[in-house]
């Protein structure tokens, strides 16, 4: 039987591209901004959120992005950078309790804090991959709509500002759209590996390229083959995706700073 | 007309009162030297000219209106640069991403705009240092570059934030002409505040010192004395003119600004012996 007569394999597929693409797109920004660590602690969020969820008899997928989305407002609303990382810090760890305490009453099925956590994409129903194709229109089409300011924004704050861009509210509504995004990461690699998803491919791609649209195409382009050869190397390998996901996305990083790396130690040399 | 105009300004940031009463106009055309120490009001005066802060009392005028940020006609290069240095993508794409940054959409230039950014560049000889990503520029050619954003669109008003700083001498020279002939070219008026008014001297029309809420505006002569300055600053001033250059002291320090500067520690030192 070939790879794809299974029909878990084509969910998995469709999932993993789908949310491949938007994680790309939203990473470029994210990296761009340097609020990478906002979007992992938005996941860790996630982790709370689906626990709860799935505590009180709803969809998990509900609770996530319930979470994420106003864990997201949060953060923008603490603003100041210096002490966002500590905000964000102490949110992303007291989700990750609050959890933990969710699960210590949910005792039904042990096996979730692991999907949760390191994501299970050969689970995923038709149904879950329809619903994925929505989230990702919507964020994508609010990504879009946005791109432009927060293009302006993120580069020149000061003159984005004077030229009376409200750069707050700009950079709380791309929060609720890096929300949406992780919620449907997570849904492929979990809450503790979203940026391997995210960010890597991003990174990449800004280290590869110094025009903007090359940029979001590259940083899509890596997170889809990322995706794709790990569900591949994990069919035939019987290794876990996510495992994959990270560890390519990891290697394509080093690479992308490896010329840079070698010719620093020439002239060092 | 006047290209910009403050009319018994008064502006409060909390609890600091910044400017108290200041009256000045700046006309079309005209190049204006802001100086004053570190807290004295460059900034924030730009700023309320920008619409981005409000005024506690009295008016400003821009070119007539009152102003409004988003003003198509001002050309304005930020004190703060921080990312700049990180910034990965090229002058051009950076220039750009600005022109029409704040309107919703996607970042898809149009000929139109690609043609005023190049114009912009092709003004100020950037055209081919801006092909390269602005993390790899020195600082002068950075500034060079900030100059031609400001240029995009012919402004009629040119507010540029200390863009001297931590220049070398003759890049700083390179840029204060390289705005002067822009000014001159476009009839642009243009206020540029730094720290040290020597670099500027060749090519201001006016100065204007601030200091304790007031402003003095003049030509050099008018401005730079010991009479006025001692007057604004409330401490005796001691101006020394010697080799083309201008030694401004005040004898209880207040003037002494505290920027990374390459001119600072020789200003400071020089007066003694050309006085002597």
């Amino acid at each position: 039987m070939g790879l794809f007569d299974y029909e878990f394999m084509r969910n998995a597929f469709a999932a993993a591209t789908i949310v491949a693409i938007v994680a790309g797109a939203i990473g470029y920004f994210l990296v761009l901004r340097g609020e990478t660590f906002a979007g992992h602690a938005l996941s860790h969020v996630g982790f709370s959120g689906a626990t709860g969820a799935v505590l009180l008899g709803i969809s998990p997928l509900v609770g996530l992005v319930a979470f994420t989305i106003a864990a997201a407002l949060g953060i923008s609303l603490v603003g100041e950078k210096a002490h966002r990382d500590v905000a964000i810090g102490l949110v992303l760890t007291v989700s990750l309790g609050l959890g933990l305490l969710f699960l210590h009453f949910y005792t039904a099925y042990a096996g979730m804090a692991t999907n949760l956590l390191f994501g299970n994409v050969l689970g995923i129903s038709q149904q879950t991959v329809w619903v994925l194709l929505g989230m990702a229109v919507v964020t994508l089409a609010g990504l879009a709509f946005i791109s432009r300011p927060l293009l302006f924004a993120s580069l020149q704050p000061e003159l984005a500002e004077a030229r009376g861009i409200a750069t707050g509210r700009l950079s709380a509504l791309f929060m609720v759209i890096v929300a949406l995004a992780t919620a449907q990461a997570i849904q492929i690699v979990g809450v503790l590996l979203v940026f391997a998803l995210m960010v890597a491919p991003a990174a990449t791609a800004l280290r590869l390229t110094h025009r903007v649209a090359t940029g979001v195409a590259l940083a899509i382009g890596f997170a889809v083959g990322i995706a794709w050869i790990s569900l591949l190397l994990a069919y035939f390998t019987d290794w876990p995706t996510s495992f994959w996901i990270t560890a390519l996305g990891g290697l394509a990083y080093a690479l992308s700073r490896l010329p840079a790396w070698l010719s620093s130690r020439r002239t060092t040399a | 007309m006047s290209a910009l105009a403050f009319d018994d300004v008064s502006i409060t940031l909390g609890r600091r009162r910044i400017l108290s009463g200041v009256s000045l106009a700046i006309e079309p055309g005209e190049f204006v030297g802001i100086m004053g120490p570190n807290g004295a009001g460059k900034t924030t005066m730009l700023r309320a000219a920008l619409g981005l802060i409000p005024v506690s009392g009295g008016r400003i005028s821009v070119l007539g209106a009152a102003p409004r940020r988003g003003n198509a006609a001002i050309g304005y290069v930020p004190q703060s640069r921080r990312v700049a240095a990180q910034i990965g993508i090229t002058g051009t794409e950076l220039l750009l991403s600005a022109h029409g940054g704040e309107r919703w959409g996607l970042p898809l230039p149009s000929s139109d705009d690609r043609a005023a950014v190049a114009a912009a560049l092709a003004r100020v000889g950037a055209t081919d240092l801006a092909r390269r990503p602005v993390a790899e520029l020195s600082g002068g050619e950075r500034q060079r570059l900030f100059v031609a954003q400001a240029l995009v669109g012919a402004p009629k008003l040119l507010l540029l934030d200390e863009p001297l700083i931590s220049l070398d001498p003759a890049h700083q020279r390179a840029i204060v002409e390289l705005v002067r002939a822009v000014s001159r070219e476009l009839n642009a008026a243009v206020l540029f505040s730094a720290h040290e008014i020597n670099p500027l001297l060749r090519a201001v029309d006016k100065v204007l010192y601030l200091g304790g809420g007031q402003a003095a505006i003049g030509t050099v002569d008018e401005v730079i004395n010991e009479a006025v300055l001692s007057d604004l600053y409330r401490t005796e001033v001691r101006v020394i003119r010697a080799e083309g250059r201008i030694f401004v002291i005040a004898e209880d320090g207040s003037l002494d600004g505290h920027e990374h500067d390459h001119d600072h520690d020789h200003d400071h030192h020089e007066p003694e012996h050309a006085g002597s």
